[in-house]
């Protein structure tokens, strides 16, 4: 029977039936960070069990660190109860000898941005993180689930994962995508365009021009937020971006074993002929730029078109959550979206925080100043080597002369669990993945966006079409 | 073996009615509270910044509170509830169990609405928390239901799959025979899956040699 590459992965690790007839896949590589996981490392020590298999797990503090003063180690950490975190951590890696990227080694970032830039994420393996956005690995042919911290003592348990096979999703994206385009406004549109539970139960595969023509950053863009569309995974068949991509990451195969990789990930491919469950086809072709303008992630406009009426949306409960949306967002409908004056702008997420997103907002801000409206606008890179890489190109000279600041790296201002954030009624430009309510912090206003966009935001002070100004 | 998880079979309580559809994680359980390295104290702080004017903060005591009136939480009526009835696609977002956590602790034992997002679902499942599936259709008569001048009482009930009205109208749910066996007798889900210890050896180590650069 002809299989999607999902079908294939899943089959590749499933290991067998438990007694109470669920499924047991195994997993080969796990993400832990500061957050999710010390409940998980107790669980494990309050019922005596060890690690499974201890060099398929790697560590990195992230969510709750201060993204300033990052040299000074834990004594930059202002926040107790954060500090009590990271060194939560620090301890239950070095007891169970679990691989740590640490606050103070230049590789540490998000653990999205850092599994694929070591190499950890390869085609064809199975990937978790005790974090929603895990599925940014699909982008390299990964079966990537987030998970929950009951799951994450789990898999560090039995290096398994209890899991019913989800439905098989195809989201086809036809044409090319235009100057002043980038990946984000293709997945902020397709959330527009099927829900935030549209994808509810499925594992969506990403295929076509558009897609093939993405870097693995532009890839990694799209998975990321597919659990935004309710996704249990987002999956891009490997091709030769992706080889290119992993080629010489540290934790990659080598040698032979990188040839023998290559002809195995070559098979990593749904079959002609296979079914889907699901399709969804979009034209990117003629894509505007895409923002959001309520409090979920389906919420979003073209740039150039104005916020819409709830009235007329199709269902009461739409209807309803587009009023309360434009409530808390302090907006009306027929507002046109260019019009909306922004007071912070936050370049930065596992989203959108890797080298070529640093390289696209630079373009829009060199030579530029940052609006005097506003009251902060942080660029905040996504590891501590898409830091080292863009400084080497001389990109934080560009933000820093523009008046960003230029920050130390960390999930930061895309929750807010540190300094950065949103003060209430405070509006944001925001290269994130959520603009729930209070998400960038207590009654902040989020428009999530592309880093072009927010680029051009920052230097107009409101939401901007990039394409005016590129 | 041995069933150190918490279990759910049958329940009676009343219902809290809220009237929203996409509920996510960071309303249930905002942000600041994920500091905490411990899997308790979540409950005083569901639902917090719609609970509460003030912002949050972990160890703020309760009694320094200012209650928003108008939140669901807060009505005479309903706080005594450990039944929540929301709209579809509850808790999506961000896949922290301390979302299931803060219900727990709260003293919700299920949550009904259209749909559920899928990390929660799982979530729920590994904590003891029952999450029901209802139609809208069915979900919009409990809705009037609830929202009368007193609570409206229910009795869920795992093993028949039914929520009842005492002496009134019954509905039917369906859960996956699977998931219903783990919830009612509270298995130890790690003890489980290791029951095939030597099976995920195996496959361990044919999977390696077929992929040795994992
Ligand atoms: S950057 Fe945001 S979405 Fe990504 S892992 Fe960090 S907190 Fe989660």
């Amino acid at each position: 029977m002809p299989q999607t590459l999902y079908d294939k992965i899943w089959n590749n690790h499933l290991v067998g039936t438990r007694s109470d007839g669920l499924s047991v896949l195994y997993i080969d590589r796990h993400l832990l960070h500061e957050v999710t996981s010390p409940q998980a490392f107790e669980g494990l020590k309050n019922n005596r069990r060890s690690i499974w298999r201890l060099d398929a797990n790697l560590a990195t503090p992230d969510h709750a660190i201060p993204t300033v003063g990052r040299s000074l180690g834990l004594d930059g950490i202002d926040d107790p109860i954060a500090k009590e975190q990271v060194i939560t951590l620090q301890e239950n890696c070095a007891d169970f000898k679990v691989n740590l990227i640490d606050l103070l080694d230049e590789r540490q970032g998000i653990v999205h941005v850092i599994g694929p830039e070591q190499g950890a994420t390869l085609p064809g393996t199975t990937i978790v993180c005790g974090d929603s956005h895990t599925s940014t690995h699909g982008a390299f042919g990964a079966l990537a689930h987030g998970i929950g911290t009951s799951e994450v003592e789990h898999v560090l348990a039995t290096q398994c994962l209890v899991q019913e096979k989800s439905g098989n999703m195809r989201i086809h994206c036809f044409g090319s995508l235009s100057h002043g385009l980038a990946p984000k406004d293709v997945i902020l549109a397709i959330i527009a365009q099927i829900g935030t539970a549209g994808a509810t139960g499925y594992t969506v595969e990403y295929t076509g021009q558009a897609i093939e023509e993405m870097s693995m950053e532009g890839r990694m863009t799209v998975c990321n937020m597919s659990i935004e569309a309710g996704a249990r995974a987002g999956l891009v068949s490997p091709d030769i971006v992706t080889y290119a991509y992993l080629e010489d990451r540290p934790m990659a195969p080598k040698g032979d074993m990188w040839d023998q990789a290559l002809s195995s990930w070559e098979k990593l491919r749904t079959d002609e002929d296979a079914h889907f469950d699901k399709e969804v086809d979009i034209d990117v072709e003629a894509l505007s730029p895409q923002v959001s303008w309520g409090t979920n992630p389906e919420l979003v406009s073209a740039v150039d078109s104005a916020i819409p009426n709830p009235d007329s949306f199709e269902t009461e409960a739409q209807r309803e959550t587009g009023w309360r949306a434009l409530q808390y967002m302090d907006l009306e409908p027929d507002r046109p979206i260019e019009t909306i004056p922004i007071d912070r702008v936050f370049i930065g997420s596992c989203t959108n925080a890797r080298i070529e997103d640093m390289r696209a907002a630079a373009r829009v801000v060199q030579g530029r100043r940052v609006s005097s409206a506003l009251k902060g606008a942080y660029v905040v890179p996504g590891s501590g080597l898409v830091k080292l890489h863009a400084e080497s190109e001389g990109l934080d000279t560009i933000f820093k002369e523009a008046g960003f600041e230029w920050r130390d790296p960390g999930c930061s201002m895309c929750l807010a669990m540190n300094n950065d954030r949103l003060y209430p009624g405070e509006r944001c430009a925001s290269t994130s993945n959520r603009n729930f309510e209070g998400r960038q912090g207590h009654l902040g206003r989020t428009h999530l966006m592309s880093p072009q966009s927010a680029a051009a935001s920052a230097i107009t002070g409101y939401i901007t079409d990039v394409r005016g100004i590129l | 073996m041995s069933s150190n998880q918490a279990s759910f079979k049958t329940h009676k309580g009343s219902v809290i009615p809220l009237d929203l559809a996409n509920v996510d994680t960071d309303q249930i359980i905002p942000k600041q509270f994920l500091k905490s390295i411990k899997k308790t104290g979540f409950g005083d702080n569901l639902f917090d910044a719609w609970r509460y004017e003030d912002e949050g903060e972990i160890g703020k005591p309760v009694s320094s509170r200012i209650p928003r009136k108008d939140f669901v939480l807060n009505d005479d009526r309903y706080t005594n509830g450990s039944i929540l009835l929301a709209r579809r696609n509850f808790a999506c977002g961000s896949s922290r169990e301390h979302a299931v956590w803060a219900l727990l602790q709260y003293g919700i034992r299920a949550v009904i609405a259209p749909s559920f997002a899928d990390i929660f679902f799982n979530n729920c499942f590994n904590n003891g928390l029952l999450p029901i599936s209802l139609s809208e259709e069915e979900v919009e008569s409990l809705f009037e239901l609830a929202t009368g001048d007193k609570p409206l009482q229910l009795e869920v009930n795992l093993v028949t799959k039914t929520i009842s009205v005492p002496g009134g109208q019954t509905w039917t749910f369906e859960v996956d025979e699977k998931r219903q066996y783990q919830l009612i007798h509270g298995l130890d889900e790690i003890g489980l899956t290791l029951e095939l210890a030597d099976k995920i050896k195996q496959f361990e180590e044919r999977h390696l040699q077929q992929n040795p650069w994992l």
